[in-house]
């Protein structure tokens, strides 16, 4: 047999893509809860701190709440190294080109929890100004309602993200 | 407590002053508008008054209610002799201009600046006169009673989300109901 009858060989061929979807769905499979694992404990904060839920956003991340403790307390202040976004604040309609072009440059994987009413939906801010929710500028991953939340909250929304980020489902290059 | 003040300014200026009243301890002028330039720097010179420290500047639209439309407010503080001041003038609609207050105090600067943005009243005199709180793109005057309560004049394209109904925003089959 020639190589080029090999290439055209549909057998051969078929068992090829075969055993390649195998092996990339073993690896998928036993490699994702870990790397899932590893990421949802190793999340780097970019903080888009634009108003008043920023004074709860600080506590959470002082000693006494302790974000440390899920491995989130780290904040990047360059997009490019961030995971995780919390838009914390009200978004004007002046501040949503900024805030689209933040999670533009954020690499994948990325997410984005929305902090307080504000973020999540506009709240009582019904007006020519605002933004009526942060997702209808970039996609959202949890919403936390409050104003502003309760560090309980917060962390409560923290773990939801954690638990989805455990749940996802990548894709292996082979 | 600036009763003087009102006195001295209707001894000064008699019929320029076109009300004046000090309920609740308010003092407040109303003056006409061309002599509005004089009647603040009389008040921020006066060795008796020195109204030295500009404390707001605002404007109310009395849209379908009064006429001339927009009334142009100015706090002063005096630092000195410990009294404040309202200044008002009336503006009508076709042209909304008073005399800027800036030369005088130059923090009045952002806020007539603000007056412009959210009124669209134009201080002649004003050395740099834009939008402060809004953006360039931004058509209108968000806070004058006849722009359209919920107009909003997005940056960039929204994402589309599922429009929750509301009173304001009723499901289409809701307004199709006898
Ligand atoms: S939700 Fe409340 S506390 Fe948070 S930014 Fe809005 S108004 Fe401020």
């Amino acid at each position: 047999m020639k190589d080029e009858d090999i290439i055209h060989n549909e057998v051969l061929v078929t068992r090829r893509s075969d055993a390649e979807s195998w092996l990339r769905q073993t690896i998928e499979r036993m490699s994702q809860p870990g790397i899932n694992w590893s990421r949802k404990f190793s999340l780097f904060n970019y903080p888009f701190v634009t108003a008043c839920c920023g004074m709860e956003f600080m506590s959470v991340n002082g000693p006494r709440y302790d974000m440390a403790q899920y491995g989130a307390e780290f904040p990047r202040f360059s997009p490019r190294q961030a995971d995780l976004i919390w838009i914390v604040g009200t978004i004007t309609q002046k501040q949503a080109p900024i805030l689209r072009r933040v999670w533009e440059q954020m690499a994948e994987p990325k997410w984005a929890i929305a902090f307080g009413v504000c973020a999540s939906t506009g709240g009582f801010y019904d007006n020519y100004c605002t933004v009526q929710g942060a997702d209808r500028i970039i996609p959202i991953d949890v919403y936390i309602p409050g104003c502003p939340p309760r560090p309980e909250q917060i962390l409560d929304g923290l773990r939801l993200l954690m638990d989805k980020i455990q749940t996802e489902h990548g894709r292996v290059m082979v | 407590m600036s009763v003087l003040a009102l006195e001295k300014l209707k001894r000064r200026f008699g019929d320029d002053i076109l009300e004046s009243h000090s309920k609740l301890g308010d003092d407040t002028v109303l003056v006409k508008a061309e002599r509005l330039y004089e009647v603040a720097q009389f008040l921020k010179d006066d060795p008796e008054l020195q109204f030295d420290m500009p404390i707001d500047n605002t404007a109310v639209d009395w849209w379908q209610v009064s006429e001339p439309r927009f009334e142009v407010i100015w706090h002063l503080y005096s630092t000195v002799k410990h009294m404040r001041i309202r200044v008002k003038v009336r503006v009508g609609e076709d042209n909304p201009t008073c005399a800027s207050l800036t030369p005088l105090w130059p923090g009045m600067n952002w806020h007539e600046r603000e007056t412009w943005d959210m009124y669209g009243v134009r201080f002649s005199g004003h050395p740099n006169l834009k939008r402060v709180l809004m953006y360039e793109e931004f058509v209108g005057y968000p806070l004058r009673k006849d722009y359209p309560i919920t107009k909003r004049q997005p940056l960039i394209e929204e994402r589309i989300v599922r429009e929750v109904p509301t009173q304001r925003n009723p499901p289409p089959d809701m307004l199709n109901q006898p």
